[in-house]
């Protein structure tokens, strides 16, 4: 590490930062995005950068790593004035990224993901060969266990992003840039995560994690910088903040971190489920056999890991996935399999449904906000022209109220749903399914990449629907979420449901506990 | 990559495509020994430089903007159907079976309707089993209506050599329709007239074609069908999601597509031809294709990119015409055409791309 041909004043005593940052500000037409930021990051350290979707993060990281140009200001590498004009200078600076959706060829094995861009000739024997031994020292440094022959669509998640860490250690990244990295994991995966990030460290890498998780900075990095509205707010040592502090520097405000809720006055049965079965495509049972009924004015919170029955069970009841059984909704059977059941006739029965995947499900990405207002509920009286046309301007008026409603930013109706962050897709959403006024809310992973400020109120919105008397239906792998919101408490586990306690009878200890498969006396 | 501003991506991307389209052209004509400046004069003059050659390119277009409303209408429900060419040809068949077989029409006023009624259930019919299959089995549909166009050109034939001629007659073509069905041309229309002085094969299918655009866009943007179209286009997920049924969607704009690929009959087989002869559309069919990837799949843009390639293909006539050019140049022009437009397209926004890019940092 040669001293760079740097300018700034910097006390000469001090190792030359591993990033600096100076005065970085990028602007997007009107918007900007980036204002003046200044940011150092000490060499062997985990730099936790935190704020609201839409704060600026995310256009920090790609200028760092060549994806936008800075309208103005400064990147040090160890020092070293070095521009970063494309992801090329960011690899050669030493700056390797992680994105949040990987980048990865689901059909070649790690090691050909790995060399994929970096081999040593037209030849791959040889490549693949250094590669092998290179990923063997790295997997054993790092506690980074995976297989190089597997092929990546078989591997877990978790395992994926391992794969992702691994390129950017193939190719000597001395900085390891992380873009939301626990949005897909698992509590344990995550956890796993950060014992490698730590053990990053320790040999001396320097690691920028990007998230808006609370949790996740406090447990894992030795300092933090949060941003608002395109400027760093703050930095500050980890050990001397707490969540509380950091959230009101984020959002700008005092932020209720508990959800406030008085207890809830459960009414007559609205949805009774029995027996619900679900085979997938390949003919194997995903829900065994579930049965539950939830009354009116009441929230059941559904935990588990996910992939245990938790999706089938919403889209079941959703009218997207034949099941067989027996369900009522206010006393009326509804049909499971057959022409009957779909999302139309559901909706209609009085059934609204947030999708645990609002990109893929709940919204059309492509079209704008005033067109997904509707989505779902388009034959619906009100959104009618006449017999042939539909209303444009009811939509647009409609979309209009909802978005002050539920303070969706930027409130423009004619903006696409993919140019939202997701905490204000996620808020188009909520804001159809609740408005519908239904007697029973399906609503899953409600807060999944949603920013801070945008939970508080989703969540606030949902006990304000049970309040009016409505039944809820929440599914989470948040147990944090579960355990604030609900009224009981369903554990999933293979299919069947361990245990339903009151949410005031339990703890997360017991809750973990079923949510493993470990059947024991919380069953009530 | 940079995002073009709404008014180059719409405008100057096609424009630049056009250009080195031509460019290229021009430099194939120079390799084969002729003045690419000649062969230009030649075909916007004789294309666009007189109504009478306006009246051609017209022609062409009212056939495109059929079938390139047929893409559309496919394409936005996220199904490619190729097989525009097979429903035009069947099209054909109903035209001629509503003229031959049907009542005697005492005015094409009575005829035109009854004829694009036959014309639509003929080619909606043939894109019907395509759909069924894609909707029930999953067969892809580009490969079950390539299929269909191989199935329709031989059963026109069996049909035309079998059937459909008249006892004596030599070609393979059904009789002649009645005189009283002929539809007008544009230069028998009052007013019209004026302009076009000699008789041009364009006629009032033209104005069906431009009513049919102006309904597509009704259709996908203002009513619910062509919002669950769209929605079902764009993600099948998200459709199963809000209870919008594949199988009905996939019915309905497929059903739709082949009814306006045969409405092109009206136009070539009712208007210029007033009998249905073998291979009647022409290509029509797959030019369809171009027409609606060239026109961002907005019925606008289908009008417009149906005149562009009407104007090919009249120029490309007038090449074989006027000079030693080989007519095929004609399919050399329209290829490269659809190269640049089509398959190229991102390549020419990258290329745009550089000029929209914010203003460099001075490093």
């Amino acid at each position: 590490m040669t001293p760079g041909t740097e300018s700034g004043g910097r006390p000469a005593t001090a190792a030359p930062y591993a990033i600096e940052l100076r005065g970085i500000s990028k602007a997007f037409g009107p918007v900007q995005a980036n204002r003046d930021i200044s940011i150092r990051v000490p060499k062997g350290t985990i730099h936790g950068i935190i704020g609201e979707n839409g704060a600026g993060k995310s256009t920090l990281m790609s200028i760092l790593y060549g994806f936008y140009r800075a309208d103005s200001g400064e990147i040090y590498i160890d020092g070293k004035l070095t521009p970063i004009p494309d992801s090329q200078s960011a690899i050669r600076a030493g700056i390797g990224m992680v994105f949040q959706h990987f980048k990865l060829v689901q059909n070649f094995t790690v090691l050909e993901n790995v060399i994929l861009g970096v081999e040593d000739g037209p030849m791959l024997n040889a490549s693949l060969a250094k590669a092998r031994r290179v990923l063997e020292t790295l997997e054993r440094d790092y506690e980074l266990e995976v297989d190089p022959d597997a092929l990546i669509e078989n591997l877990s998640v978790g395992h994926q992003q391992r794969v992702e860490i691994l390129k950017a250690l193939y190719r000597e990244a001395d900085i390891l840039i992380l873009d939301e990295p626990t949005g897909v994991l698992t509590p344990a995966e995550a956890d796993h995560l950060f014992r490698i990030l730590k053990g990053l460290r320790d040999q001396g890498k320097t690691i920028i994690l990007i998230t808006h998780k609370l949790r996740e900075i406090m447990e894992a990095t030795d300092n933090v910088s949060v941003m608002r509205r395109g400027q760093m707010v703050a930095t500050v040592k980890t050990a001397e903040t707490s969540p509380e502090a950091l959230a009101e520097l984020m959002v700008g405000r005092k932020v209720l971190l508990e959800v406030a809720k008085t207890p809830a006055r459960p009414g007559p049965v609205v949805l009774d489920v029995a027996d619900l079965r679900v085979r997938d495509e390949a003919g194997v049972e995903r829900l065994k056999g579930v049965s539950f009924q939830i009354r009116a004015g009441e929230i059941l919170g559904i935990a588990g890991v996910a992939g245990n029955g938790q999706s089938e069970l919403l889209a079941a009841l959703g009218g997207i996935q034949a099941a067989t059984g027996r369900v009522t909704l206010t006393g009326r059977d509804l049909p499971l399999i057959g022409p009957g059941a779909n999302g139309r006739t559901r909706r209609e029965a009085g059934i609204a449904h947030v999708p645990e995947d609002r990109q893929v499900l709940g919204l059309i990405m492509d079209f704008a906000a005033w067109e997904n207002v509707a989505f779902g509920y388009h034959h619906r009286d009100r959104y009618q022209h006449n017999r042939l046309l539909m209303d444009l301007g009811a939509l647009r008026e409609d979309t209009e109220h909802k978005m002050q409603r539920f303070d969706v930013r930027p409130p423009i109706p004619a903006l696409a749903a993919k140019s939202f962050s997701g905490g204000n897709q996620q808020k188009i959403v909520v804001a159809r399914e609740i408005e519908s006024a239904p007697d029973l809310l399906l609503i899953g992973q409600p807060t999944r990449g949603v920013d801070i400020g945008a939970i508080e109120f989703i969540h606030k919105q949902i006990v304000a629907l049970r309040d009016a008397g409505r039944a809820i239906l929440l599914v989470s792998v948040e147990l944090d979420e579960i355990m604030s919101l609900s009224d009981r408490i369903a554990v999933m586990f293979d299919g069947r449901i361990m245990g339903l306690t009151d949410a005031a009878a339990t703890d997360e200890r017991a809750l973990g506990l079923l949510m493993a498969g470990v059947s024991t006396a919380a069953a009530a | 990559m940079t995002r073009l501003p709404p008014w180059a991506d719409v405008a100057l991307v096609p424009l630049v495509s056009l250009l080195m389209a031509a460019g290229i052209s021009a430099l194939v004509l120079l390799a084969i020994g002729q003045s690419p400046v000649e062969a230009f004069n030649v075909m916007v003059d004789g294309a666009l430089g007189s109504a009478y050659g306006w009246g051609y390119t017209l022609y062409y277009a009212t056939s495109f903007m059929f079938t390139g409303l047929a893409v559309l209408i496919a394409f936005h429900a996220g199904l490619f159907n190729i097989g525009g060419e097979g429903q035009a040809q069947l099209g054909g068949l109903g035209v001629a079976l509503v003229l031959l077989y049907t009542v005697p029409f005492p005015h094409w006023a009575l005829a035109l309707p009854a004829a694009m009624l036959g014309a639509a259930l003929f080619g909606a019919a043939w894109a019907a089993i395509p759909a069924f299959l894609q909707a029930t089995r999953g067969s892809h549909i580009v490969i079950t209506t390539i299929m269909f166009n191989y199935i329709a050109a031989a059963l026109m034939v069996y049909l035309l050599v079998d059937w459909l001629r008249p006892a004596g007659q030599m070609d393979p073509a059904s009789a002649r329709f009645a005189i009283e069905t002929r539809l007008p041309t544009l230069n028998e229309i009052p007013g019209l007239s004026l302009i076009f002085t000699r008789k041009v094969p364009a006629n009032v299918s033209l104005f069906v074609a431009l009513l049919a655009c102006w309904l597509v866009w009704v259709l996908m943007w203002r009513t619910r069908l062509g919002y669950e179209i769209r929605a079902y286009g764009k993600s099948e997920k998200a459709a199963a999601y809000a209870g919008i049924s594949p199988f009905r969607i996939t019915m309905i704009a497929m059903l739709l597509s082949g009814a306006l690929a045969g409405l092109m009959a009206i136009n070539n087989v009712m208007g210029e031809a007033g009998r249905l002869v073998g291979n009647a559309a022409e290509g029509a069919g797959f030019i369809g294709i171009a027409v609606a990837l060239m026109g961002r799949n907005h019925p606008l843009g289908v009008v417009l990119a149906a005149i562009l390639f009407g104007f090919l293909y009249q120029g490309g006539a007038e090449l074989g015409l006027w000079t030693s050019i080989p007519i095929e140049l004609r399919t050399v022009v329209q290829g490269l055409v659809i190269l640049f437009t089509g398959a190229l397209d991102q390549m020419v926004r990258m290329l745009l791309g550089v000029f929209f890019r914010p203003r460099r940092v001075p490093a």
